[in-house]
C-alpha cells in the first residue's frame, strides 16, 4: 500500500471552512467599522493633532490641589472599607442561599436570582439608581459597591460552598446537630479560608470601582476626577490618574499579598 | 566527523557539569555515552547544538568550529544535527507530520512555516521517513494522542528530515518501557547504519549499551573517564564509572 | 493494676484540664485584628455624610422609582435596536483592537520571550496602567480626542483590554513546555519560526479562551459608556434617566439584563468547548 504523497495542513478550526470564513467576516467588520466611524486620514491627523494639546497641557501633572486629591482619595478608600465590611456581612448568607448543596430549592432560586441582580448591571448604573434613592455622595457610592459584592462575592462564595466535602458535613449532621451548627461546624470551617481571601480581593476590586463611580455623584476621586475633566483641567487630571494608578496598584499588590499569607 | 575537545561547562549555580571532555565520533560511527545521572551526558549533548553554551574548549563538526558561530551561522550548523530527545519534545498540539515537517523549519520562510506550505518534495520525504520509523498512516494524528514509543519515532522521523550530518540523542529511552526501549534503540542505531549518519548517544541503561554499542564512552563528573569496546566494560570499569558502590552500579551491572 | 477507667470518664484525681481554641498569642493577634478592622469600619462610616433624613426617605424613593419602572414602556423598543446594535459593536471592535495590540505586549511581558529588562518592565508597566484606568475614564480622554461617539468608546474598551489581555496571554505564555521549543530550536529554525511553530500551538487554547472571555466582560462596560457620551445604550439610558422617562428606564434596563447574560452564557458555552 502506498500513501500518495499529499499532505493538506490541518486547520484549527472545527470544520475547515471555518477559518478562512472567520477571516472573512473579521475583514468585512472592519471595514464596515472604518466606513461606518468615518475613520480616514484627514480625521486621524485632527485627533492625533488634538491628543498633542492635550498631552501638551497634561504634562507636567499639577498637585498644587493635593487637599482636594487627597480627600478624594481618603472618600475612596472610605467607601470601599465599609462596602467591604457591609457586603461580607450581607454577602455570607446570600451565598448560602445560592449555594445547591446547602440550601432549599425556593432560597436557592431567590439567592440565585439576588446574586445575578447584583452581577448584571454595571456599577455606573447601579449608582444612578441609588443617588436617585439616597442623594448625591459617597453613601450612595458605598451601597453601590455593596450591591456589587452581592454579585460577585456571593457567588464566588457560593461556589465554594457547593464543592465542600460532604463527608464532613455529614459527620457534623449525625450527631444530632441542628441546621445553624452543622452551618456553623461542617461548612463554615471548610469555606472560612476563602471567606477571607475575598473579602480582601473584594476591597481591591471595590477601591478601583470606588475611583470611577463618581462620575455620576456618588462619592470618591472620580468626582475630583469628572470635575477636572469638565474643567478642562488637564494637569490636575493627570495628577489624580497617576495618583489612582498608584492607590490602585497598591491595593491590588497588598490584597494579592494578604491572599498568599492566608493559604 | 565530530571532534570535542577541552570542553568545558559550569552552570550559574556553580555545578562543574563539563571538565574538560574529548571525544571523536567518526562518519559512519555510532557512539554510545553512559554514566551516572548529573555526569554531564545531557550537558555534553546540548553544549554540542549549543542548545547550552560551553564556556571553554572546541567543537568541530566536518571541519566547522560550532563554539564560536554568531546566531544565523549557528542555526545553519543546527541544521545539520538532528536532535533526539528524552522526554521526546514533541508540539503536543500539532499532527504527526507538522512534527516531522518542523524538521524542514530552517529550509523554509516564516509565511510557509505559518501556513505549513512545506515543499513537496520535503512532504514526500516525511511520508517515506513515516514509513520507515513504522508510523505509516498517522500522519493527521495529534502528538498528544500517540503511545511514548509512537511519539519517540515522531521525534526521530523530526531528526531525520533534517538529513542531518549527525544524531545528538539524549536518553531517548528513558521514558519508555523496557520492551519499547529496545524496539527504539534498534530502530536509532539501524537508521544511522542506513543512512549512514553518525551518532552520539547517551544513555543510561547498560545492559541497552551492551547490546547496541560498537564504542562507549564512560562519562563521571564531567570528564571522561572510560572509553572501549563493550566487552572492556568489566565490573572494574563500571566501579570507576559509576563511584565504587550504589545503587546505580548496583543497575549497571543487572 | 486493675482494669483502666472507661477511657471517657474524667479521672476524678487529676487538676481539670483546660481546653482553649487559641494559643495566647493567636488570641492577641485575633483581637488586634478584630480591633483595627472596627476601627477602620468606623472611621469608614464616618466619612459617607449620612443625610438621616434622606436615607429615611430612601425607601420610599426607590418604590417610587421602581413603580414608575413597570410597567416598561414597550413601545420604545424600536429605537433601542441601533444602540444596542452599537453596544455590541463597541465592545466587538474594542476587543479585536485590544487582541492585536495585547500580542506583541504580552510576549514582552512574559519573562521566558521578553527580550530584555527594559522590554519586560516597559510591557509591565503598560498593563498596569491599562488596568488601573476604568473604561469610563478611558472614554473620556478619548471623547477630548476624537470626539463624542462609538469610536471614542471602541477605543476606550481596546486600551482598557490591553492590560488585561496581556497579563493573561503573559500568564499562558510563561506556563508553556520548554521541551517543545526547545526541539524546534534545536532543528536550526528561526527566532520567528520557533515563535510560530513552537509556542503559537501551545497557547493557542488559552488565548482564544481570553479573547472570548474579555468579549464577555466588554459587552457589559460598553452598556454605561454612553453615559459619558462615548455611544451605545448607555446614551439613550442616560437621557431617559436625565429626561425622567422612568418607564423607558425600565425597558432599556431590561435588555441590558437579557443582552450581558446571553453574552455571559455565550461566552461560558464557547469556553467550556475549548482545551
Amino acid at each position: 500500500m502506498s500513501h500518495v504523497a499529499v499532505w493538506r495542513p490541518p486547520s484549527p478550526w472545527p470544520a475547515r471552512w471555518m477559518g478562512p470564513g472567520v477571516w472573512l467576516a473579521l475583514a468585512a467588520f472592519v471595514a464596515w467599522n472604518v466606513w461606518n466611524l468615518e475613520v480616514d486620514a484627514a480625521r486621524v491627523a485632527r485627533g492625533l493633532a488634538r491628543a498633542g494639546t492635550v498631552f501638551g497641557r497634561a504634562v507636567p501633572p499639577d498637585f498644587h490641589r493635593w487637599e482636594l486629591l487627597l480627600e478624594g482619595i481618603v472618600e475612596s478608600l472610605q467607601m470601599a472599607t465599609l462596602s467591604t465590611a457591609l457586603g461580607t456581612v450581607l454577602g455570607i448568607p446570600v451565598a448560602i442561599m445560592a449555594a445547591r448543596n446547602v440550601a432549599p430549592l425556593p432560597v436557592y432560586a431567590a439567592g440565585r436570582g439576588i446574586v445575578s441582580l447584583g452581577r448584571t448591571f454595571h456599577e455606573i448604573i447601579v449608582a444612578i439608581i441609588l443617588v436617585k434613592a439616597v442623594g448625591f455622595g459617597p453613601l450612595a457610592g458605598m451601597l453601590t459597591l455593596t450591591v456589587n459584592s452581592l454579585g460577585f462575592f456571593s457567588k464566588l462564595l457560593a461556589e465554594q460552598i457547593e464543592q465542600i466535602d460532604r463527608g464532613q458535613v455529614e459527620a457534623v449532621r449525625v450527631t444530632g446537630a441542628g441546621r445553624g451548627a452543622v452551618l456553623l461546624y461542617g461548612v463554615l470551617p471548610q469555606v472560612l479560608p476563602r471567606i477571607v481571601g475575598l473579602t480582601v480581593y473584594q476591597w481591591d476590586i471595590h477601591l478601583r470601582q470606588s475611583t470611577i463611580i463618581g462620575i455620576v455623584g456618588a462619592g470618591g476621586i472620580g468626582t475630583t476626577l469628572y470635575n477636572s475633566f469638565s474643567r478642562y483641567d488637564y494637569d490636575f487630571t493627570l495628577a489624580i490618574l497617576l495618583v489612582i494608578v498608584a492607590i490602585v496598584s497598591l491595593g491590588e499588590w497588598v490584597s494579592a499579598w494578604a491572599r498568599r499569607r492566608i493559604q | 566527523m565530530l571532534e570535542v575537545s577541552a570542553l568545558a561547562k559550569r552552570y550559574p549555580t556553580g555545578d562543574e557539569a563539563l571538565r574538560g571532555v574529548s571525544l571523536t565520533v567518526g562518519n559512519d560511527e555510532v557512539v554510545f555515552v553512559i554514566g551516572p545521572s548529573g555526569a554531564g551526558k545531557s550537558t555534553l549533548i546540548r553544549c554540542i547544538n549549543r542548545l547550552v553554551e560551553p564556556d571553554a574548549g572546541s567543537i568541530t563538526l566536518d571541519g566547522l568550529e560550532i563554539t564560536t558561530l554568531p546566531p544565523a551561522d549557528l542555526r545553519r550548523a543546527r541544521r545539520q544535527m538532528g536532535m533526539i530527545f528524552q522526554e521526546f519534545n514533541l508540539v503536543e498540539r500539532l499532527t504527526v507530520m507538522e512534527n516531522v515537517l518542523s524538521g524542514r523549519l530552517g529550509y523554509v520562510g516564516l509565511w510557509q512555516a505559518w501556513r505549513r506550505r512545506f515543499p513537496p518534495e520535503d512532504v514526500a520525504m516525511a511520508f517515506a521517513t513515516l514509513r520507515r520509523v513504522g508510523l505509516d498512516g498517522m500522519e493527521n494524528k495529534r502528538a498528544d494522542a500517540l503511545s511514548g514509543g509512537q511519539r519517540q519515532r515522531v521525534g526521530i522521523a523530526r531528526a531525520l528530515v533534517q538529513r542531518p550530518k549527525i544524531l545528538l540523542v539524549d536518553e531517548p529511552t528513558s521514558s519508555l518501557d523496557p520492551k519499547t526501549s529496545g524496539a527504539v534503540m534498534a530502530l536509532i542505531t539501524e537508521l544511522a547504519d542506513e543512512e549512514r549518519i553518525p551518532a552520539l548517544i547517551n544513555i543510561h541503561d547498560v545492559p541497552l549499551a551492551r547490546r547496541f554499542a560498537r564504542r562507549i564512552i564512560g562519562l563521571s563528573a564531567g570528564q571522561v573517564v572510560f572509553e572501549g569496546p563493550p566487552a572492556a566494560l568489566d565490573r572494574a570499569a563500571l566501579g570507576v564509572i559509576y563511584g565504587g558502590a550504589g545503587e546505580e552500579l548496583e543497575g549497571a551491572l543487572a | 493494676m486493675g482494669a483502666p477507667p472507661h477511657p471517657v470518664t474524667p479521672d476524678p484525681i487529676a487538676a481539670p484540664r483546660v481546653w482553649t481554641r487559641h494559643t495566647p498569642a493567636q488570641t492577641a493577634g485575633r483581637v488586634l485584628l478584630r480591633v483595627a478592622s472596627a476601627v477602620a469600619i468606623v472611621w469608614a462610616a464616618q466619612g459617607m455624610g449620612v443625610r438621616w433624613e434622606w436615607v429615611a426617605d430612601s425607601p420610599t424613593q426607590l418604590a417610587d422609582l421602581f413603580g414608575r419602572m413597570l410597567p416598561p414602556d414597550w413601545a420604545f423598543a424600536g429605537a433601542l435596536v441601533e444602540p444596542l446594535f452599537q453596544t455590541v459593536n463597541i465592545a466587538t471592535l474594542g476587543t479585536a483592537m485590544a487582541v492585536v495590540l495585547a500580542c506583541p505586549v504580552a510576549f514582552l511581558a512574559a519573562r521566558n520571550t521578553t527580550l530584555n529588562r527594559v522590554s519586560y518592565l516597559a510591557a509591565r508597566l503598560l498593563i498596569v496602567v491599562s488596568r488601573s484606568v476604568d473604561s469610563l475614564v478611558w472614554a473620556l480622554i478619548f471623547i477630548i480626542i476624537v470626539g463624542p461617539g462609538s469610536l471614542a468608546g471602541a477605543l476606550a474598551v481596546a486600551v482598557r483590554s490591553i492590560g488585561f489581555v496581556s497579563k493573561l496571554f503573559a500568564e499562558g505564555i510563561e506556563e508553556i513546555d520548554r521541551g517543545q521549543v526547545e526541539a524546534v530550536t534545536a532543528t536550526g529554525a528561526g527566532r520567528l519560526h520557533v515563535l510560530f511553530y513552537g509556542i503559537v500551538p501551545q497557547i493557542r487554547p488559552v488565548f482564544a479562551g481570553v479573547c472570548v472571555f474579555r468579549w464577555d466582560i466588554n459587552i457589559r462596560e460598553s452598556t454605561v459608556l454612553g453615559i459619558v457620551g462615548a455611544g451605545g445604550i448607555g446614551f439613550v439610558l442616560n437621557t431617559a434617566i436625565l429626561g425622567l422617562e422612568w418607564a423607558r428606564v425600565g425597558l432599556i434596563l431590561l435588555v441590558i439584563l437579557g443582552v450581558v447574560a446571553l453574552s455571559e452564557v455565550g461566552s461560558a458555552a464557547i469556553r467550556r468547548r475549548l482545551t
